[in-house]
């Protein structure tokens, strides 16, 4: 019996000394440091695994080091590992880039898709709320005075994506707020969910779970292609004014880490994909050149919904 | 209690209130069912079971999630041996191991993750930091109830080290490894659920295999992980335990990517979990506490009191319910009850629910029946009235009765379940802060308990509010432990075995 305590007295220490070994200082000591990025969880984990494994293969060939994505199970916890350095470049959405660059003093937005400039959110509702696509979508290009919402989904049930998503959560809070004065979304709505992401929300409201939802346009568009979507079951409701949204944000500290001029070699690398195959799951025509400024209406939007201080 | 005037309440005086205070709960509930068609979902769940994809496991996923529990729970129970120690004599430490103990391995997962990373020291601390919280006060409580006869035989002169290896250890080493044994089991399942969270376990691809619906691949993991606990007398073994702990050390993953540890540390404590107002603030000034105040105030009326309150409604309904299932469960395991070609079934049954993590029956029951406490309750009273039950089970089997007894029901009502209520009072007396822990960890998953808000906190990237959140839940458990003990004595049931591995033998003693 006393064995068995030492054993375990033993064990124990040996853990404590191992798990010292274990940590970041025995990977870091083997050989090149790998580059290593992630981005947030907005849909399908099966379209995420293919569309950055290949955003891996293209980066590790154009940049010489070794590149590694890491799977994430929600978008703050993207944002936790670029703060604490875990990831140097992340695929964040425009609301969660801009809490990483406020988190990182110094951290740059180098890229976006080419639709990101003016991104959307579609309303989408199940067909037995007879709620249909209205007539007058505004179509103003900067963010709108006054959201002209359609009617009728006050009362409804409503899902949003991830509580910290730019076009799942922080736009329709926001317009939702401009079109009911004075009113949280939980006062509009029956009942409010955050659904975790972009196909579980067209998921939810397909199925009748949900009335209503706020989705990523190009998540909608991608799922559609995919036939995951069932167009007697929901539909596009409203479509909102456009908002800058997704891009690859890196961190400061690159350039001192990789050598000198790797933050414009890694800006180059991604404007310079060409591939289809890796822009497809992207649902993006192209990368291009991005600065943080072009996120400044976000920050302010963030700012009167309560979600930044 | 002694001070209170109040009167000795009785097992039905204490039944009545709790049974009142859960009907009440259960009336400001929301039991609403959002989802059109669960039955459909639940009937691929299950076909999920029947036809598992074993080709779709992840094997390295089973090699962590034993890895992480082995050096988890080696690390809390080593731990947890030696605050055991000082426990009885040091108030200090006794608080400091509630503290441990009150805040879930989901939320100190959460912590550690801002300054570990999505690496193995988070998966293994995150296990650890708890455990050892709850091993030291069980440690505790079994050194202090052991037999002190050996002690007294010793000569004078005998130094403290060699009394408590020679006179002490003999006599509660059974009792701790029995213990041990029963928190790897735990551990194996908290290993699973922090998966959920990123962490490379099981429970990251069976989270993606529920969410996506591939519930062939999900019911292969969840055979795989009955398997390991299924066998578990079998390779967690004294002799075995070295070669666990080695094999563990080199299965664990390489982190990917690296964290600058110390910098990461001193940002956590020195400015994220720091209240805003006062970051850098000096606390000598009444302003810095004006702020301060003003800052707690919105939190305390909007976050903590309501997410308080509806922490206490779901653990009040998910107990009284866990009663009530345990009460029903208890005979199909019960050879009295159950015949001898029903009882192997009540017992897998049983043994497949309290095996069964109850954070990811949660997630399942909320993705079939859509975020209301409904599906919480569900999951909170099916995992512990598995519990409660198969306890209730061994503990009906030592009973003896008369030859002349009753049967079946007679026999049920009029004689087993009143000689057994005060164990079964004890049982869900010492769930219950278990249950409201769990509660808690539940807002994570879209529920409006104390967890709702630290999610949110957590995604608006203010850990200042979600450490006050965590804080506010830790001392509503450490409230519950309070009043379940104070109980329990009063009841005078508190010297019943509460602990799984306290369980009577499974036949009686000649």
């Amino acid at each position: 019996m006393r064995r068995r305590i030492r054993g375990l007295a033993g064990a124990s220490i040996l853990l404590g000394t191992l798990l010292g070994l274990s940590g970041p200082q025995g990977a870091a000591a083997q050989g090149a440091k790998p580059f290593v990025f992630t981005g947030i969880p907005d849909q399908d984990e099966s379209r995420l695994v293919e569309r950055f494994g290949k955003v891996a293969t293209y980066l590790e060939g154009k940049l010489g080091v070794p590149v590694r994505y890491i799977p994430v199970k929600n978008y703050p916890a993207a944002v936790t590992a670029f703060t604490n350095g875990q990831v140097q470049l992340a695929w964040f959405g425009g609301f969660t880039g801009v809490q990483a660059r406020k988190a990182v003093p110094g951290s740059q937005a180098i890229a976006q898709g080419a639709e990101d400039a003016a991104f959307k959110t579609y309303l989408i509702a199940n067909a037995a709320t007879g709620l249909a696509k209205g007539a007058d979508f505004p179509k103003d290009a900067d963010l709108p005075k006054s959201a002209d919402l359609p009617k009728g989904i006050a009362g409804k049930t409503f899902t949003f994506g991830s509580r910290a998503s730019t076009s799942g959560r922080l736009m329709p809070e926001y317009f939702i707020r401009q079109a009911y004065p004075g009113k949280t979304p939980e006062q509009v709505f029956e009942r409010v969910g955050f659904s975790g992401d972009h196909s579980r929300t067209i998921q939810l409201v397909q199925s009748g779970a949900f009335a209503v939802g706020a989705v990523d346009y190009s998540v909608w568009d991608l799922d559609t292609k995919a036939g995951k979507v069932d167009p007697k079951a929901v539909s596009v409701i409203w479509e909102s004014p456009t908002f800058p949204d997704y891009q690859w944000t890196v961190r400061g500290d690159v350039d001192a880490a990789y050598g000198a001029g790797f933050t414009e070699r890694l800006k180059a690398a991604l404007v310079g994909i060409t591939d289809p195959a890796i822009l497809e799951p992207f649902g993006r025509t192209k990368f291009i050149p991005v600065t943080n400024a072009a996120y400044a209406p976000l920050i302010e939007v963030g700012q009167s919904t309560g979600l930044l201080d | 209690m002694r001070g209170l005037a109040l009167p000795r309440p009785g097992y039905a005086a204490v039944s009545r209130w709790f049974l009142g205070l859960g009907l009440a709960a259960l009336l400001l509930a929301d039991l609403h069912v959002t989802s059109l068609d669960p039955y459909a979902d639940l009937m691929r769940l299950l076909g999920g079971l029947v036809r598992p994809d074993v080709l779709a496991v992840e094997g390295t996923s089973i090699l962590y999630t034993v890895a992480f529990a082995v050096l988890g729970v080696g690390l809390g129970a080593g731990a947890g041996f030696l605050l055991a120690i000082p426990f009885a004599r040091s108030r200090t430490v006794r608080i400091a191991c509630a503290f441990l103990r009150a805040v879930h391995e989901l939320f100190w997962a959460l912590l550690l993750m801002q300054v570990f990373g999505l690496s193995a020291t988070t998966g293994i601390l995150a296990i650890a930091l708890p455990y050892a919280g709850i091993c030291a006060k069980v440690y505790a409580e079994i050194i202090e109830e052991a037999d002190l006869a050996a002690l007294r035989a010793l000569p004078p002169g005998t130094g403290a080290v060699s009394a408590f290896a020679y006179a002490r250890l003999p006599e509660v080493a059974e009792a701790l490894r029995a213990y041990t044994l029963y928190r790897f089991e735990c551990g194996m399942r908290s290993t699973l659920v922090l998966g959920f969270i990123g962490l490379p376990t099981m429970g990251f691809y069976l989270e993606s295999a529920f969410r996506q619906g591939r519930y062939g691949e999900a019911g292969a993991l969840l055979l795989a992980f009955y398997a390991l606990i299924g066998t578990r007398r079998l390779w967690v073994r004294a002799r075995t335990l070295p070669l666990l702990a080695l094999g563990a050390v080199l299965a664990l993953p390489a982190t990917v990517g690296t964290t600058a540890i110390g910098a990461n540390l001193a940002r956590f404590l020195g400015h994220d979990i720091v209240p805003a107002p006062v970051r850098g603030a000096s606390l000598l000034v009444p302003e810095s506490w004006a702020a301060l105040w003003a800052w707690l105030r919105p939190i305390l009326w909007t976050q903590i009191l309501p997410g308080a309150a509806q922490t206490l409604v779901l653990a009040q309904v998910a107990l009284v319910a866990t009663a009530l299932g345990a009460l029903v469960l208890f005979p199909l395991t019960a050879r009295h009850f159950a015949g001898p070609l029903a009882r192997p079934f009540g017992r897998l049954l049983l043994v497949t629910l309290r095996s069964t993590p109850e954070y990811m029956l949660a997630y399942v029951a909320l993705q079939l029946l859509g975020p209301s406490m409904l599906p919480a309750i569900l999951a909170l009273s099916i995992h512990n009235a598995g519990i409660v039950g198969y306890l209730l089970g061994r503990h009906a089997d030592a009973l003896r009765y008369r030859p002349d007894a009753p049967r079946g029901l007679d026999l049920y009502a009029y004689e087993t379940v009143p000689r057994l209520y005060g164990q079964f009072l004890a049982y869900l007396l010492y769930r219950w802060e278990i249950i409201l822990r769990e509660s808690a960890i539940f807002g994570i998953l879209g529920v409006a308990t104390l967890g709702f808000y630290v999610d949110a906190a957590i995604a608006e990237l203010r850990l200042d509010v979600a450490a006050v959140l965590i804080l506010a839940t830790a001392l509503l458990a450490i409230a519950v432990d309070t009043l379940s003990r104070a109980l329990r004595r009063s009841l005078r049931i508190a010297d019943l075995p509460v602990r799984l591995s306290a369980a009577p033998p499974a036949t009686p003693a000649a």
